[in-house]
């Protein structure tokens, strides 16, 4: 297996954030992390950055513990975007890519930049600072900083939060549109039942710090005979018990 | 060690500071500012201080090496929180690069944005105040070596605290300087100083640095002994910061906190 999270638990003093989850993700699959608020998702993706240290349980990256691996030589598989982390605003689109480009060590840097930042239609706005964009171009910049190194695994916090339709359609199918071309195997934590349903291979269910239930979004909708993921999604959240 | 990492890293605080006039207004108006207010207090006592009797310059000379240690130390807290106000933390924290080299990039840094704010203030005291700090001669790379090391390590303890405490511990980056020019006798003699705070104070390098600054321009003779004492004290509270750094940086993802910082 890819990547295994055994017994992942983080305790943070008393409160319990993460409590011993399990799951495998496959190489260049992408699974959906769905789940109320504060169940645990962005801690569980921080732990698999290194962000987070796990209390108890570990992760492993090719039956390899995380831990073992040097940071900088484990790091440069990985990619994260998310709204809610932002690049220096005071810095150029070009400059932030350049200078992201270049802690990830990426190979004749100037190329990837224009490969991606065409694919991404950022070129526009190449030469603004990060801090004067609208969301949905800082969104774009993002992922473009979170593909600049060609990851083998990727990590996304809600990619289209707080953005129109019309925007988060375009991060979506480009999404579909890039894990089609290349080998990545995909994280994604989101709150939107279609981009999940679109882009995703199987969904583990999150809630209170537990996994609630895994499977594909048909098979989801068909366990908990609702219409949609979003019904599931509601039942699941709502439901006082565990399943 | 992986240059072109701390390169990437150094660079992305310059393009921070070219891409702003304002910012580079702000590096050079402090230092300078201060280089006027104590050039001409040094001016005053010159003319009407028996100790400071025919040494051009002793003040304003302490003044210009105290803010080097200023610049160097607030330079490294500055970049540290950069990263803070503009929830990049994140992003630098999961990029391929190990803390070592962080810690490389911001040191090697800090000295551009130091010598930005203040070599146009030190070539001003010259045709203004008639001081010079190269009247110290080659004892001065020693004494700024020193100095550097200690304001980086200033530098270290407090992002440090940022990274335990996050935000809220910026308001002592900008008081910790403060609480320790009383005790490093930068511009009086270690023996004004009470008998406890004396033993206290010869514990930094401070205090060696400024007697050795005030021995050269006094008696016009060189200590290579107290030279070397001070940047030997600096390199031990350096690796103490750097140490120090690293239990943050541990502590800081045992609870959490680098996932948040900024937000």
């Amino acid at each position: 297996m890819f990547i295994e999270l055994k017994n992942l638990t983080k305790i943070y003093n008393k409160y319990i954030a993460v409590n011993k989850i399990n799951f495998e993700i496959e190489k260049n699959k992408t699974i959906g992390l769905l789940g109320p608020n504060g169940c645990g998702k962005t801690t569980t993706i921080g732990m698999m950055l290194g962000l987070v240290s796990p209390s108890k349980g570990e992760i492993l990256i090719e039956n390899k513990n995380l831990n073992n691996f040097r940071r900088d030589e484990i790091l440069k598989r990985f990619n994260f975007a998310s709204p809610y982390v932002e690049l220096p605003k005071k810095l150029t689109v070009k400059q932030n890519l350049e200078i992201y480009g270049r802690l990830y060590g990426i190979k004749d840097l100037s190329i990837r930049i224009n490969e991606i930042s065409s694919d991404l239609d950022i070129k526009g706005f190449f030469e603004r600072k990060t801090g004067e964009l609208s969301s949905g171009q800082k969104n774009r910049v993002s992922l473009a900083k979170s593909l600049i190194n060609k990851p083998e695994i990727l990590l996304l916090d809600e990619p289209t939060a707080s953005l129109d339709p019309d925007i988060g359609d375009f991060i979506r199918s480009y999404i579909q549109n890039y894990k089609s071309k290349n080998k990545v195997t995909v994280l994604l934590a989101s709150h939107n039942m279609n981009e999940v349903e679109r882009l995703c291979d199987s969904i583990i269910m999150m809630k209170k710090g537990k996994i609630i239930d895994k499977g594909t979004s048909k098979e989801l909708i068909k366990k908990h005979g609702r219409n949609n993921l979003e019904e599931t999604f509601l039942k699941l959240a709502r439901s006082e018990d565990e399943l | 060690m992986n240059f072109s990492k701390i390169y990437a890293l150094g660079l992305r605080h310059i393009y921070l500071v070219m891409n702003s006039f304002p910012r580079v207004l702000d590096l050079i108006y402090w230092p300078t500012v201060q280089i006027f207010l104590w050039g001409f207090i040094s001016k005053f006592f010159t003319l009407n201080s028996a100790y400071y009797n025919n040494t051009v310059g002793v003040i304003l000379t302490a003044a210009i090496l105290y803010d080097f240690l200023f610049r160097a130390s607030i330079s490294f807290n500055m970049m540290f929180l950069e990263e803070i106000w503009s929830r990049n933390f994140t992003n630098l924290f999961i990029a391929p690069i190990r803390i070592r080299e962080i810690i490389a990039a911001l040191t090697l840094t800090a000295i551009i944005r130091t010598l930005i704010g203040l070599v146009p203030a030190v070539v001003i005291s010259i045709p203004l105040f008639g001081v010079s700090v190269l009247k110290l001669g080659i004892p001065l790379i020693f004494l700024l070596l020193a100095l550097y090391l200690f304001g980086v390590t200033l530098g270290l303890l407090v992002t440090s605290g940022l990274l335990r405490y996050g935000p809220s511990f910026e308001n002592i980056a900008w008081a910790s300087l403060f609480f320790l020019a009383p005790l490093g006798c930068i511009y009086y003699p270690i023996e004004i100083l009470p008998d406890f705070l004396q033993i206290v104070a010869k514990a930094l390098p401070l205090v060696h640095i400024f007697e050795e600054m005030r021995n050269i321009l006094i008696s016009s003779s060189v200590d290579y002994i107290n030279i070397v004492k001070s940047i030997f004290i600096s390199c031990l509270y350096f690796v103490m910061g750097v140490i120090v750094f690293y239990i943050s940086y541990f502590g800081a993802k045992k609870r959490g906190t680098l996932i948040n910082m900024g937000e």
